[in-house]
């Protein structure tokens, strides 16, 4: 090559060398003009550039000149580009905004507790859920030591703000059910039918719920169940009272799993052992299984059947408080199936369409025999079954801005006999709601909707409105305010023989304040309740009940303080009267205490790789019907206070390929005596206490694993 | 002829362009990889503004796989530093982006995956009571996936003995199965040619390290 066309070489290549560099200064700062450091300037489609020092300054050299694009990078910050003379050299200022992602976003918070791995910023972790020593794995159990919630232990159900268990309805997946509790003997509460690892998300709602609910006075209990699983795995379960196993399979494509899983319980060894103040006389046996499937049918698309059986025998006899001397019997029978089917999908432009379908069937059939003194045993046979489905559109609008409306139809049928006597009805109901997630900002939404419900058995139609406003202060505090009309069906039991009845209606008005960092979370919470067109048995059946609820709750955690400590306490006021079923007035129920208190406190001892678990539960004495005192004096006597102290160790080790867990967890490990109220015999002479069955309950069991590694979730389920 | 002569020129040196270019690339990669293995990099400060670096040199060559990866490296170091934990999801989907962006350039790569899994283990550290099994889970799967594209890789035996090490007993660690990988991770070293001197090439001065901490 010859020496011009070197040069010409040298021109064409190196067009930037013959230029002398620029130097580029300035500074960044976010919107509030605070400097940022450590972001990342640079040319565009060259490698000049620097990061911000700590002040926000930067200054770098470059072979660029003129007109160049700058742009500005930086985690958490929305990335920004300007034109700019570098041979100029001005110093170049550039803000930032915010990224505005979901820890900075509000959402509508009064009055319900979730706990979820989707959002950031929520009180308890699914896994918190289930981490009480002493709740046995039993998701209301856990919940109890939420505030709002009763410790209202000799009936199942969630006993929220002066609401009884009835007012609480549970949703899977959307889907309503109908007996989510395990048939209970008088006195015994049945345990929560479901799992809490079959559920990635649960709200615990006190109030203030959206109008994609419906039929529940008091609370929500919305349980979300989990998708696909990562692997394969299987596992098997051994423990004082039974046994289960299970397979949970996951198909080669990853876009399907299925699973079945089994189990036999037997308290009957137990109760050998163990004499409980009632003598069994026919079980307690209960075998369930249950199967799932999963499908993602398409990159938004997912499919999910969940199918539950279960079958329990169980049997008391009783001194009888009657007729003294003598035996009171009492047997149960009972078989309950539960099946959902949901489907989600993205429909484009923004929809999206959700659609379920749930089936249910449960049947009690119980044996009562006062002997000798009754002409003849008892039969009563209890049978509801309640087809379901939902329909639900939504709509994102902007960023986080939503649109919701759908409808929904349950078909039920209720049967019951008292020996050869029937009352049967059947109810259609449907309803439509309407729904708004309005972001004014990122720090401001408001929520408004309504939702209107017409049940044939009552003839009636009504309409709810429901109204919520969250504004957030910073990244961690946000204060809520909610208001919502409720409306439900009164009890099986009253409808069966009186069709005349109306809807029971509360209206609710919170207010709540809540921080949460990554380390604490504080929440309180004030609320006032109206009761109207509650249930009365007396003189005949109407609807001219009432009362109200109004209260103060706290809420506490800490997961940082003390190395390798979580606990939280909580803290519910509930100042309650209502005037319903046969009461002659207003009175404090016998279901609602004034103070209830929890401490949840959670150790890992990681040198004998033991995890400790304890939970304190306080509660104030309950009123109770004393027949001897008069009519003035109405509840007007309470039961002594409520203490209770549940422990859990387990011990985690590997036996062969499988992660193994030992477990021993004591409910009421001090012995407390708990008394919830008394039964009086008709003549008023004498009484029973009404206490626990076995006043302090020893589970010994065992877990193996195979395939994921599960034992953190049987350690959390203590 | 002339004009046969220009045009043979001017292909002639947009080819030399292209090159230069590649020695320009190539001179600021060789600059930035070599000290990979110094501990004087691994500072908070050192990795955002290498992180950094690597960013701007990806998104000005915008063809080119390492650079992507190696900020991601940066940035999921960084992570594992931070003290504010609050910061590290919006870190590590910066990183996530950025790994993209290389697997898109450079599907199926080993050394990708390696640090999809060290972003899943750097993730599960801001809540491992409750991210545990989903990370954990998600961490193994990228360094099976690792072993499966390339099993040559010393990077994978050398984070899975990483993770034995770090992993408490109880949870499946295992301080012997931590030194098998790592004795494994050496002698892959050992047999390991990068296939240029900016390809990855990091790791073995950590793994004798962790092998120390093993061994005792």
């Amino acid at each position: 090559m010859s020496k011009f066309n070197l040069y010409l070489y040298l021109l064409i290549c190196f067009p930037l060398v013959s230029l002398a560099q620029n130097k580029v200064t300035g500074k960044v700062t976010d919107s509030k003009k605070h400097p940022l450091a450590g972001v990342n300037i640079a040319i565009r489609g060259t490698y000049d550039g620097a990061t911000t020092a700590t002040d926000g300054t930067f200054s770098f050299t470059t072979s660029a000149s003129g007109d160049q694009i700058i742009s500005a990078s930086f985690t958490g910050y929305q990335p920004m580009e300007l034109k700019a003379n570098v041979s100029a050299s001005e110093p170049i200022n550039i803000i930032l905004k915010n990224n505005i992602n979901a820890l900075r976003v509000v959402t509508i918070s009064a009055g319900s507790f979730e706990a979820s791995d989707d959002k950031k910023g929520t009180v308890l972790k699914p896994l918190d859920i289930v981490t009480t020593a002493g709740a046995g794995a039993d998701i209301v159990n856990a919940i109890k030591t939420l505030p709002g919630a009763q410790q209202t232990n000799d009936r199942e159900g969630l006993f929220v703000r002066g609401g009884t268990g009835y007012e609480t309805q549970t949703l899977i997946d959307g889907m309503l059910v109908r007996n989510p509790f395990s048939t209970s003997l008088p006195d015994i509460p049945g345990r929560g039918r479901f799992s809490p690892f079959l559920f990635k998300g649960t709200t615990f709602s006190s109030g203030g719920y959206s109008a994609q609910y419906g039929q529940a006075l008091s609370s929500a209990l919305i349980l979300e169940s989990t998708d696909l699983p990562t692997r394969s795995s299987s596992s098997l379960g051994l423990s004082v009272i039974g046994v289960n196993g299970g397979v949970d399979k996951l198909t080669k494509d990853k876009k399907t799993s299925y699973g079945v899983e089994a189990d036999y319980t037997n308290l009957a060894p137990y109760f050998n052992v163990v004499k409980p103040k009632q003598t069994p006389s026919l079980g307690p046996e209960i075998i369930g299984t249950s199967a799932n499937f999963r499908r993602k049918t398409s990159s938004t698309g997912m499919l999910k059947f969940y199918g539950y059986g279960n079958w329990t025998k169980m049997g008391f006899n009783s001194n009888s408080l009657e007729y003294p001397g003598y035996m009171e019997s009492f047997k149960v029978h009972n078989n309950n199936v539960y099946t959902n089917l949901t489907y989600r999908e993205s429909i484009g432009h923004d929809w999206h369409l959700y659609a379920g379908a749930s089936f249910s069937i449960n049947t009690d059939n119980i044996h009562t025999d006062t002997l000798l003194k009754n002409p003849a045993p008892t039969l009563i046979k209890v049978r509801s079954t309640l087809s379901q489905s939902k329909l639900m559109l939504y709509k994102n609008l902007g960023s986080f801005s939503v649109v919701r409306f759908g409808g929904e139809y349950q078909y039920a049928i209720e049967n019951s006999s008292f020996n050869e006597k029937t009352a049967n009805y059947v109810d259609n109901y449907t309803a439509a709601f309407a729904e708004g997630d309005i972001y004014i900002t990122p720090s401001l939404v408001g929520r408004l909707g309504g939702r209107a419900e017409y049940s044939s058995i009552l003839a009636k139609m009504n309409f709810a409105p429901r109204v919520s406003l969250a504004y957030k202060f910073d990244n961690y505090s946000q204060f809520s305010l909610a208001y919502g009309d409720y409306y439900q069906k009164p009890e099986p039991q009253y409808l069966r023989f009186n069709n005349y009845l109306g809807y029971m209606k509360a209206t609710h008005y919170i207010a709540s304040f809540q921080r949460i960092s990554n380390s604490y979370t504080f929440r309180t919470e004030v609320f006032y309740k109206k009761y109207k067109d509650l249930v009365k048995t007396v003189p005949s059946y109407n609807n001219n009940g009432d009362g109200y609820a109004k209260g103060i709750e706290v809420f506490w955690r800490d997961r940082k303080t003390f190395k390798n400590v979580d606990y939280w306490i909580s803290y519910s006021y509930l100042d309650t009267k209502r005037d319903y079923l046969n009461y002659p007035f207003r009175v404090q129920p016998d279901f609602a205490a004034n103070h209830t208190a929890s401490i949840v406190y959670k150790h890992y001892l990681s040198k004998i790789s033991t995890n400790l678990g304890l939970t304190y539960t306080f509660a104030t004495g309950r009123p109770y019907y004393d027949p001897n005192l008069p009519v003035d004096k109405f509840m007007s006597e309470k039961t002594m206070t409520y203490n209770a102290v549940g422990v859990s160790a387990s011990y985690l080790t590997n036996i062969r390929k499988a992660f193994t867990i030992f477990v021993l967890s004591v409910s009421n490990a001090l012995g407390n005596k708990q008394v919830f109220g008394y039964h009086y015999s008709t003549d008023g002479l004498r009484r029973n206490e009404i206490t626990p069955n076995v006043p302090r309950f020893i589970y010994l069991g065992m877990f193996m694993n195979f395939g994921i590694d599960r034992r953190q979730d049987v350690l959390n389920n203590l | 002829m002339k004009r046969l002569f220009l045009a043979f020129l001017f292909t002639g040196s947009m080819a030399t362009a292209a090159m230069a270019q590649s020695a320009q690339y190539m001179d600021a990669m060789t600059k930035q990889t070599a000290d990979l293995d110094s501990s004087s990099t691994f500072t908070p400060d050192h990795l955002l503004e290498k992180g950094n670096t690597f960013e701007r040199i990806a998104n000005a060559e915008q063809s080119q796989w390492l650079p992507y990866y190696y900020a991601a490296y940066m940035q999921v170091m960084q992570g594992f530093m931070l003290k504010d934990k609050s910061q590290l999801d919006p870190l590590m989907d910066r990183a996530e982006v950025n790994l993209d962006k290389a697997e898109s350039l450079s599907p199926k790569n080993s050394e990708i995956a390696c640090i999809r899994s060290l972003v899943a283990t750097a993730r599960l550290t801001v809540d491992p009571m409750t991210r545990g099994q989903m990370y954990g889970a998600e961490a193994a799967k990228q360094l099976q996936q690792a072993k499966e594209y390339n099993p040559e890789n010393p990077r994978i035996y050398m984070l899975q003995g990483q993770s034995l090490l770090f992993t408490p007993e109880q949870w499946g660690g295992s301080k012997s199965g931590a030194k098998t990988a790592l004795e494994l991770a050496l002698t892959k070293f050992a047999a390991f040619k990068p296939e240029s001197n900016i390809a990855p090439h990091w790791g073995e001065p950590y793994t004798r390290m962790l092998l120390a901490k093993a061994s005792n």
